[in-house]
């Protein structure tokens, strides 16, 4: 399919990206090339065929729930662009 | 430097130290990487360090297995604990791990040098690693030429013997593209085979981390230093080691080997092809049978794998949101422009395309259509191969369908890039455990790779029907023309 200039917008607004005036031109010209070469997968008749998340039967299984500290707070904020005390910093979001 | 068994020969008779091996790798990279650029950043202090102690070890005694002491590389995906990790991103730029990924220490279990940390397209996304934020490798039998991608670092580091051996990642041929284009053996296990935690994710019902080595004996043995259960990923398999060193040399007679038709079509070059039909003929010389197959769906597993690999990808990638760790854009005014920002400077192009096709993929009146469309067709590409395995125990093919490309040729053209990964996507898509492993040359002396794919936790079947091939034609003995270097 090809996507309106519309379209791009709403997916990188989705996505939370900016992009100039120039790249949702070049973006609505780059994904609509892709999604016509993925739109084949609809002649595929995949009636009465589950999806799957994942392939491999058996490898997927869930821990014990235990808390554990093996990465304390200072680890943690090693890499912070903005920390004050043991929180991270964000713009305020309540006026 | 030479392969990794050979190394730790060299070791255990005392005939050279880890301090001297590892030097002798630095040297190589000092020497040669300015040409290759395969190293995004060294640990020489580091490295070092864990060679004397290596060295002192063995002294006393108490070496800790064939791994001890020897120079190993990392993909630049997989996290190491105090040395920059990037990923090959600008939104990563700076980021010291605070912990090792668990293949990095089972690794330093080993008592394995880490020597540095190789270039990738960014985020493991490409073909050629000419993506990478910071820069483009070159491959060291042409230097005009990509040596594939993502873990294209790994593989030119090892072929240009600088290493005697890496780690990469595979997420639909990641691994066992850029091996066929470095003449050397790139490994993707069984997904589950190896554990993630610490691996910077792409997608994660495809990501596995594996090996770049000049030998197939080689990636036996890394293999099963970094295989195992491990608690800290759901999705690593609680089986034992595969154990693929024992049998390596049992060779392939009695054995039935599958060549795909729909692997053998336009698009792929002559001169792979005659390579690949080579292998055939010599595994048929050495007592195995080798049978034509059918994998049906093969055609729709470029559009499945893009459709769900972005689809992840999207969602994997929305932790880089400029407060935690990564880049954050200056001085923003609100959340929303600190989030908006901070993704649109980090991020390069490529990625940025992968997160927009996986956002509109998994979006409200195009989810059933694209996300669970492709997730059924996947089932369908899953099913071809246990088909497959039925009747044959491997099969070959080609690893990639083209030799390697100049630099640039592609970069205009994503599709043209994608289609180059169509023989390595499917096995990724089913799971299963594959492995590149030199067949040759062409006329331009660029390497030719040819891929086994085995059922699911094949590891040592493979690695020994590539083992038989291995000893028969010694491709890897071939060195790289690094003219220039």
């Amino acid at each position: 399919m090809k996507l309106t200039l519309e379209q791009v917008r709403h997916v990188a607004d989705l996505a939370r990206l900016e992009l100039s005036a120039s790249e949702v031109e070049t973006y609505r010209h780059r994904l609509s090339v892709i999604l016509e070469a993925v739109e084949q997968l609809a002649e595929v008749d995949t009636a009465g065929i589950e999806a799957s998340s994942h392939v491999i039967a058996g490898s997927v299984h869930a821990r014990v729930d235990e808390a554990s500290s093996e990465s304390g707070t200072r680890q943690t904020l090693s890499n912070a662009p903005q920390v004050s005390g043991t929180s991270f910093v964000i713009p305020k979001v309540i006026e | 430097m030479t392969g990794l068994l050979e190394a730790a020969a060299s070791l255990s008779s005392a005939q050279r130290t880890s301090v001297e091996l590892t030097q002798a790798s630095l040297e190589a990279i000092e020497r040669d990487d300015g040409a290759v650029k395969s190293f995004l950043r060294l640990d020489p202090e580091g490295a070092m360090a864990a060679a004397r102690a290596s060295d002192e070890r063995r002294v006393q005694g108490r070496a800790l297995g064939p791994l001890d002491g020897l120079p190993l590389a990392l993909k630049d995906n997989i996290l190491t604990e105090g040395l920059e990790t990037t990923a090959g991103s600008k939104i990563l730029k700076g980021f010291k791990p605070p912990f090792d990924a668990t293949v990095t220490r089972k690794l330093r279990e080993a008592g394995a040098v880490i020597i540095g940390k190789t270039n990738l397209d960014e985020f493991a996304m490409g073909s050629s690693t000419e993506a990478s934020a910071f820069q483009k490798t070159h491959n060291p039998y042409d230097l005009t030429r990509t040596p594939g991608g993502s873990s294209g670092g790994s593989a030119a580091a090892v072929a240009a013997g600088m290493v005697g051996g890496a780690l990469g990642s595979d997420t639909g041929g990641s691994i066992r593209q850029p091996a066929s284009f470095t003449n050397t053996v790139g490994l993707k296990p069984t997904w589950g085979r190896v554990s993630r935690w610490g691996v910077v994710a792409f997608a994660s019902s495809l990501d596995q981390v594996g090996t770049l080595t000049r030998t197939v004996a080689d990636a036996a043995v890394l293999l099963e230093a970094i295989s195992g259960f491990d608690a800290n990923d759901s999705t690593s398999a609680d089986l034992p080691k595969p154990g693929a060193q024992a049998g390596l040399e049992a060779g392939v007679r009695g054995l039935t080997i599958g060549l795909p038709d729909e692997y053998f079509v336009a698009g792929l070059d002559p001169e792979i092809e005659r390579a690949v039909r080579a292998a055939a003929a010599q595994y048929e010389a050495l007592g195995a049978t080798v049978k034509r197959i059918s994998l049906p769906h093969t055609r729709h597993a470029l559009a499945t794998y893009y459709v769900i690999a972005c689809s992840e990808a999207s969602s994997n990638l929305g932790r880089y949101d400029g407060v935690r760790y990564g880049h954050r854009t200056a001085d923003p005014k609100t959340l929303r422009e600190l989030y908006n920002k901070s993704r649109s400077e980090g991020f390069g192009d490529e990625v940025k395309r992968r997160i927009m096709l996986g956002t509109f993929a998994l979006s409200a009146g195009y989810y059933d259509a694209y996300y669970v469309k492709a997730q059924r067709v996947r089932t369908l590409i899953k099913r071809d191969f246990d088909e497959a395995f039925k009747t044959v125990d491997v099969i070959l093919s080609p690893t990639s369908p083209v030799a390697p490309w100049a630099l640039g040729e592609k970069l205009d053209d994503p599709l043209a890039m994608y289609l180059a990964d169509v023989m390595t996507l499917p096995t990724s898509l089913a799971g299963l455990p594959a492995v590149s492993v030199p067949a040759g040359f062409t006329a331009n002396h660029l390497p030719i790779g040819a891929q086994v794919v085995g059922p699911a936790w094949g590891e040592a079947l493979i690695l020994r029907v590539a083992r038989a091939l291995e000893r028969e034609t010694r491709f890897f003995e071939k060195g790289p023309h690094r003219a220039g270097v």
